[in-house]
This record gives structure tokens, sequence and C-alpha cells, in this order.
């Protein structure tokens, strides 16, 4: 599935964003990965859920 | 029975053989210690063997027995733990080498100690995937496990330890973790059973996590009645846990034996309808237990999709200190999808979370009209050591990611699963998934029973 979307040059800005140090070694490793996570993701965010599905936490105050 | 040539295969065998003295439990646990000493180093299953501990443990149920006191319901049955199971005096591993610089354990797991109090015999801990991101347990650090049917294939992952050992005949019960498929594919690689119980129902207090939303603990086992007492000894409410739901002890034990009657079973077509030796396998279990009604769970690819995502996502936030400080020592195997899983955007792991509410209503929905469903545990059986990808009808798909493709729509809504082998003569095993409602796991259990009782499934050990 083609993505749309330049992922390299996210993964350069998102590392930077959450403080991420990449070696430049594993760099195509982890572009290829998120490739991966955002082709999954794609699946779950094309599907409309209705509004009230709100997640399912196990937090109990 | 000859204690000196015993092999550890049933634990309630050795249990029976302790309580009428034909073995002692120092016996069974040096003829297990022996069997270790002589067949791991060809299976890489076992990274540490509590010898020292085995024997004192065993010990002591010999003098229970020796002063007439009462015996637990696994007395003197050896067994081993994933290494991501806190053993006290142990340093937990969970795979990595970066946690071998942390301290030793100071206290054993919950569910570790519970069968412990039912007088199983802990023999070591067991070599996995790093950190539980995996499905073949070639781990780089610890080397790979190998699968006691063929050497030359995985032992399937993340408890790839746990697998080997119980289908190379070290141990009898093997417990594991399974939060993608982590027990189901590696019972299914080596032919064993393996269960994976309802979400919440055991404690997973004093085990290295994974994926908090999503992990599980079970044990694997070579017969359904070892598999019911393991999971039996272990249930009980644990504050220690969040997650564990606090449901009262709910023994399959005593309705192993109530067979498949009353039960409504159907086949789960559609992303699970499989191909080749996976679908022949669901194919001959239908046929054994009767049933030819086909249903399918709605948008389970997408069900699949979502874990895959909150796996990357909680998983890599879990190590996140350690990716920045220090991701040139994770394993080359899991390091990137850890990198990876640290730039996914919030939004897609929140859809993710709220597509587990609706897709459970599905779920849920399918299960007011039938009891249990069938679906094969991995596409095929055992890959090769380093093989990268698989061919699916006539087209090559990376191997790994593959693995899970039916176990994690499944352990995505926490359903109780019994992973069944099945083996053709000269094949390697592949396994069945039984799947039943949650809190339904005796349903599961009598199903494989009925199975195992009537020949179809085949767990036999690989002595070789």
């Amino acid at each position: 599935m083609p993505y749309p979307i330049d992922i390299e040059a996210y993964v350069e800005a998102a590392a930077q964003l959450v403080g991420l140090p990449l070696d430049p070694a594993h760099r195509p490793g982890v572009v290829l990965n998120l490739e991966r996570i955002a082709q999954m993701a794609a699946l779950v965010m094309e599907f409309r859920l209705p509004e009230e599905t709100e997640p399912a936490p196990v937090y109990e105050p | 029975m000859n204690a000196s040539s015993w092999v550890p295969l049933d634990a309630l065998a050795a249990v029976r053989a302790v309580r009428a003295g034909a073995a002692s439990a120092v016996e069974i646990t040096q003829a297990a210690l022996g069997h270790i000493e002589a067949r791991n180093s060809a299976l890489n299953a076992f990274t540490a063997v509590t010898a020292e501990r085995a024997l004192a443990e065993a010990r002591a149920i010999d003098r229970r027995r020796a002063q007439g006191e009462t015996l637990g319901p696994l007395a003197g049955a050896p067994f081993a733990v994933k290494n991501l199971y806190d053993i006290a005096g142990l340093v937990t591993l969970a795979g990595s080498k970066i946690d071998a610089e942390r301290p030793p354990a100071t206290a054993d797991a919950f569910i570790l100690r519970k069968l412990s109090e039912a007088g199983a015999v802990l023999v070591g801990a067991l070599n996995m995937d790093e950190y539980a991101y995996g499905f073949t347990t070639e781990n780089t650090h610890y080397g790979a496990v190998h699968n006691p049917h063929n050497l030359a294939h995985v032992a399937g992952g993340s408890s790839g330890g746990s697998g080997a050992a119980v289908a190379g005949g070290l141990v009898p019960i093997a417990l594991a973790s399974d939060t993608n498929g982590s027990i189901r594919v590696p019972a299914s690689f080596c032919g064993t059973f393996g269960l994976k119980p309802t979400y919440g129902r055991l404690s997973r207090a004093g085990t290295r996590p994974f994926v908090a939303s999503l992990d599980h603990l079970g044990p694997l086992t070579r017969t359904v009645g070892d598999l019911a007492v393991t999971y039996d000894a272990m249930q009980g409410a644990d504050p220690g846990d969040p997650a564990c739901a606090g449901r009262p002890v709910e023994p399959a034990s005593p309705i192993l034996e109530h067979g498949a009657s009353g039960l409504r079973i159907a086949v789960l077509g559609g992303h699970f309808a499989g191909s080749g030796i996976a679908a022949e396998a669901v194919a001959t279990v239908a046929k054994a237990l009767d049933a030819t009604r086909v249903v399918e769970i709605p948008e389970a690819a997408r069900g699949r999709a979502a874990a895959f995502v909150i796996s990357a996502s909680e998983g890599a936030d879990l190590h996140l200190a350690d990716l920045k400080a220090r991701a040139q020592d994770f394993d080359p195997m899991t390091r990137d999808r850890f990198l990876a899983g640290a730039l996914i955007p919030a939004g897609w792991v929140l859809r993710a979370q709220r597509f587990r509410r609706w897709y459970r209503e599905q779920v849920l929905t399918l299960f007011r009209e039938v009891d249990i469903l069938l679906a094969p545990a991995t596409p095929c059986p055992a890959p090769r050591i380093g093989q990268e990808t698989i061919e699916i009808d006539g087209v090559a798909v990376p191997m790994r990611p593959f693995i899970g493709v039916y176990t994690q729509p499944l352990s995505f809504i926490g359903l109780p699963i019994v992973a069944a082998p099945l083996r053709k003569p000269g094949e390697l095993p592949i396994g069945v998934q039984i799947i039943a409602a949650p809190w339904r796991e005796a349903d599961a259990l009598r199903i494989a029973r009925a199975l195992e009782r009537d020949g179809v499934t085949n767990a036999e050990p690989a002595l070789g």
C-alpha cells in the first residue's frame, strides 16, 4: 500500500519532538517499521466508530 | 515407575507417583534436572537452572509426605517459567541484555508462588524474545531456541523456551505470557497444549510487562489434565495487578471430562479461514466435534491492526528511557520496532483503544449464538530459524509479523483460548485455537480434553 506521507521526514521530526536520538544505522529499520505501523493504523483510522464508543480502561478511582 | 528413567512428560503422573510412594519428589526432580542437563544444549530453552532451590522444595515435599501431611495438587511436579517472571534471588532478564544489570528479584511472581504453594517444583527460567516482542525467539543476546521436532526450525515466540522445554520433555509444565499470541504460537509450533486465560483472570504481578492493555499469563503443557490443574492452582484475586478482575476461583479440573455436549461449536471463517495445513487442522477438529456452522467476527483484520498499534506504542513507552539512552543495547530483532513505536501519533493509539470497545461488542453478540469458536493458531507450521518471508497463497510476505495473524485479533479483546496441537506423521505440528466466551476457560478446556481423549490431538514429545 503506498503511503502518501514522507515517513523519513516524519521520523526525523517526531524523534526530535520526543527527544529520541536516532543512530543513522537504525534509521532505515525505524522507517520501515513505522511504515508497517502506519499501514495498520490506516485500517483502524478509516473505520467510522460511533461517537459514543469510549475506550475500556481499567482505571478505577 | 522407575524414577531414574522417568521422563517428566506428565505432571499429574508425577504427582500420583509421589502420593503413592512410587517415587520421591527428590527422585523426580533429579530426573528432570538430568534431562535438562542432557538436552538443553541442543534446544537452548533454559537460561537458568534452579537446581538447589528445586531440590530443597522437593525435600520439603518428601518430608511433608513422610509426616502424613496433606500434599498440594501439584506436589512434586517440575515446572519452569519464562524469564520475565520474577524468581527470588535471580535477575529477571525478560530476554534482554539491559535488564541483566538489574538487581535480583526479591520475591517470586504471584502465580509462580501459587504453583509453589500447590507443591510444584521450580527447576528454572526459560528463553524468550527480548521484552516479549516477537514470535520466533531468535534472541540475539541469548541465542535462538530450537524446535525439538526439528532443530533447524524456530520454537515460536515470544515464549519459545516454554514451548521447547515442554515439547522436548524437559518439564511437563512451563509458564509463559501472551500479549498477541506468545503462548499460542509456541504451543502451535512445538506441538503442545497452551492456555491463554481471559484477560484479567490471572494476576500478572511480579512479571515484566510488555503491553499492559493486552498482557496475559498462562501455562503450556503436554496434557489437558495438566493444563487444567495448573490453571486452577494459579487462579485468585490479587490487588497487586490492577487488571486482575478478582473473580472467584472457578476450577476447570472437576468438569474436564464433561465432553463437548451442550456446547454450540462453530468454525471461524473470513479473516480466520486459513489455507493449507492450518485450514486442514481446523477442519479435522471441526469434523471430530461435528461442527458444521461457519461464523465470522466482523472487522477482525482491523482488530489485529489495532492490537499491533497499541502494542508498538505501549511497548515503546515502557522502554523509552533505555531507547533514548542506549538503543544499541537492544536486540536488533526488536530495536527498530520499539524505536518506531515511540513515534506513533497519540490519535492512532486512542482510536485503536476505542475500536477495541466496539469490536468487543461485536464478538460478545456472536457469543449469544455460539459457545466455542475454532480457528488456526498459526498460518503455518514452524518456519526455519532465520527465514525472512513466507508464501501465502502465492505471495511472499514478511514472515515474523505474519505469524500472529490469527492470534492477535482474539487476545486483543482478552478471550480465553486453548491452543490444541495436531500433527501428521513426518510433519511439524500445528495448533488449533479453541476460543470460548470471556470467563469460560472451562468450556475450552472441556473441548480440548474431548479431542485429546479421542486421539485427535497429538502432543507426543520430541525426545531425540
